[in-house]
């Protein structure tokens, strides 16, 4: 088996605060990994330092094989993240705002269309400015940007927030294909009944590190 | 594989169109910024009250205009990407950070040429500026140049400054101390455009180079730069 | 090592002595034994503080440009480059401080007015608000590292910046011809002693310089640690947050 994130140890700090504080994680390829946990768990913090942008103060980890403590900017390209904010340019359409995400990884027109297709924000929503989107919509558009990016790692901090219920259905079997062309989903969410339907394996975090 | 090998002009085009877009579509500079740049100079009108020292002083007055107007198009630049969390989606798909850089502080040169243009115009109008064509050349080669400077360093620290509580207050005391040559050279280059007390326009042609040495001083750096200042 | 109760050595009592000496030397010399200027009387005396002010806070800012670059320079440089490089800073921005107040009291002694807009002096204000800057993004938090690598980059900057504003300043006041006379430094005779007592000025504020460094950087050594340690008892009491 293949693993594709393996932490030791490691401990992250935001300012004086350790968020992480001293987490043990191994995932594989093709897992569908559920972390569960209270507010204020790590569960945030954990799913930035795998995707590389939150840099580990101690303990080892690896990502792909690419170390975090010395090349976490490497890792960066090949994971997708996708946080509590939508990573959405408020000013632009969701047309806009999808083209300029695909271009910043020279996806094709096809690959654009069919990803809005599938997260059903092409049509009329496509020309609609992302500031007057409901939540639930931005998520989608999010979403669709993730599967634009081709992520061989897909990290996701409470994807289920703000769908409907069809929506939410979309999102597993979203989830269910990425895994079966060969990515790996780490979730962080409170939807336990849900999420549990969908997750290969749970995790519970706790107070910076794994219970 | 995502992202590692896509065309670094490429990623730089498409940040700059996206910004320019961006204000396409909100239209800040126009409603907002430039309405703002010409009451600043109808209160310097105000405040020195004296038609004779307004002509004489105008070229000034066109370049402080320009720099404290630089501050909100800065900060507004960096708020578009920080509203939505998308700069750090853009930390995250990996994109060249020096592309960023190049990207958004293109997009910030136009914008600020947009304005300074208009602010030239408005001088003229006011205080009773007269321009030959040489000096309306120079007069716009001075934008041209002064404007890549001030969007590189503008962009640079407004990086730097950007998003966290108690840094946008950062951002006038250390980028103004920065743009002081730009300030000197621009004014005196556009007072040789001007003509203003009496300088002939070849005096303005040195003041040029100094801005471009300005210029291409800081495109060099800030591509470098950028990536360490603005990430975690 | 540093000491238990302070960040004094042996090594940096006995700097320390010898710095005391060496002003207590610098202000005999500077204030009684050498001679007035012909000029401006008693008030030259003020050179042999200004002087030296701005000459220790120019070696301040090349030391910090330096620690900065070497800390920049390699992927796992040690901290203790950016400690000295954030003290150096600090203690540069007090030196240049010294200088503009010594300046403008010397320029109204002599001239009559608290500041002229020479070359020199403006220079020195954009690089006294240039390092406060510094000091201010020093000051934005964060790990140690992020502090680091934020700081030394605008070190670098800052220094790079630094010629291009003297060199447009002064490029700007050659264009006014009465700023050769602002200068009160500028017209003042050297006879020996007052020359031995300027280098004696130079050389004493340079090891004043080297001794506040000394013991600043091993003061924000301590503070890192203190809050280092500060981590190790948070941690503990944030796992014991699980399962409560």
């Amino acid at each position: 088996m293949d693993t594709v994130i393996e932490l030791s140890g490691v401990v992250a700090v935001l300012g004086q605060f350790p968020a992480l504080a001293g987490v043990d994680l191994t995932v594989q390829r093709g897992e569908i990994v559920l972390l569960q946990g209270p507010n204020g768990a790590g569960k945030t913090s954990l799913l930035r330092v795998c995707a590389g942008l939150m840099p580990i103060e101690r303990g080892t980890g690896n990502v792909l094989g690419i170390d975090l403590a010395t090349n976490r900017e490497a890792i960066r390209s090949r994971v997708g993240l996708l946080g509590h904010a939508n990573g959405l340019y408020l000013d632009l359409t969701v047309m806009q705002n999808l083209q300029f995400w695909a271009s910043t990884v020279a996806a094709t027109e096809s690959e654009v269309s069919s990803a809005m297709a599938t997260m059903r924000i092409d049509g009329r929503l496509s020309g609609v400015k992302a500031s007057q989107l409901s939540a639930g919509q931005r998520r989608r558009c999010a979403l669709a940007s993730l599967i634009v990016r081709r992520a061989e790692i897909w990290l996701l901090d409470e994807p289920h927030a703000g769908l409907d219920a069809a929506g939410r259905d979309e999102l597993d079997a979203l989830l269910r294909s990425a895994v079966a062309s060969g990515a790996t989903v780490v979730l962080a969410s409170h939807e336990r009944d849900r999420a549990l339907g969908l997750a290969t394996r749970t995790i519970t975090i706790d107070g910076g590190g794994a219970a | 594989m995502s992202g590692t090998s896509i065309n670094k002009r490429r990623i730089a085009i498409a940040v700059a169109r996206k910004d320019l877009t961006i204000e396409w579509n909100s239209r800040i500079l126009v409603n907002q910024v430039a309405p703002f740049a010409a009451i600043v100079m109808v209160l310097f009108a105000f405040a020195l009250d004296n038609d004779g020292i307004l002509q004489r002083v105008a070229p000034g007055l066109v370049w402080l205009a320009t720099l404290f107007s630089m501050l909100v198009v800065i900060q507004r630049s960096f708020t578009v990407e920080s509203a939505d969390g998308a700069l750090d989606a853009l930390r995250v798909a990996g994109v060249d950070m020096g592309a960023i850089f190049v990207g958004k502080a293109v997009a910030l040169m136009v914008q600020l040429f947009v304005l300074e243009l208009m602010l030239v115009a408005t001088a003229v109008v006011l205080y009773g500026v007269e321009m030959t064509l040489t000096g309306f050349c120079e007069a716009i080669v001075t934008l041209v140049v002064a404007t890549i400077g001030l969007g590189s360093v503008g962009t640079l620290y407004g990086g730097l400054a950007a998003g966290a509580r108690g840094r946008e207050t950062l951002l006038p005391l250390l980028l103004l101390p920065v743009v002081a040559p730009v300030l000197i050279g621009a004014t005196r280059a556009t007072e040789a455009a001007f003509g203003s007390g009496g300088t002939t326009v070849s005096e303005g042609w040195p003041w040029i180079g100094l801005l471009l040495v300005f210029a291409v001083l800081f495109c060099a750096v800030g591509t470098v730069a950028f990536g360490p200042l603005v990430d975690e | 090592m540093a000491g238990q109760s302070g960040t004094g050595t042996s090594a940096t009592r006995r700097l320390g002595v010898l710095v005391i000496l060496m002003l207590a030397t610098l202000a005999l010399c500077g204030l009684w034994f050498s001679a007035e200027d012909v000029v401006q009387g008693s008030t030259v005396r003020i050179m042999y503080v200004h002087v030296p002010s701005i000459w220790t806070a120019y070696i301040a800012f090349g030391l910090t440009a330096l620690c900065s670059a070497v800390y920049l320079s390699g992927k796992n440089r040690s901290l203790a480059w950016d400690r000295v490089a954030g003290a150096s800073g600090e203690i540069g921005v007090l030196f240049v401080a010294v200088s503009l107040v010594t300046g403008s009291m010397w320029g109204r002694l002599t001239w009559g007015t608290y500041w002229v807009w020479d070359a020199r002096l403006t220079s020195t204000a954009f690089l006294f608000i240039t390092y406060v800057g510094y000091l201010a993004v020093r000051q934005l938090g964060g790990t140690h590292r992020q502090r680091a690598r934020r700081s030394s980059v605008l070190a670098l900057l800052a220094i790079l910046e630094i010629p291009l504003v003297h060199f447009s300043v002064t490029l700007w006041r050659s264009l006014h011809q009465e700023a050769s006379v602002a200068n009160p430094n500028a017209k003042v005779a050297l006879d020996g002693l007052m020359l031995f007592s300027l280098f004696l000025g130079l050389i004493a504020f340079t090891m004043l310089f080297v001794w506040l460094v000394l013991h600043r950087q091993r003061a924000m050594m301590l503070e890192d640690a203190f809050s280092d340690r500060g981590l190790d008892v948070a941690i503990a009491a944030r796992r014991n947050e699980a399962g409560a």
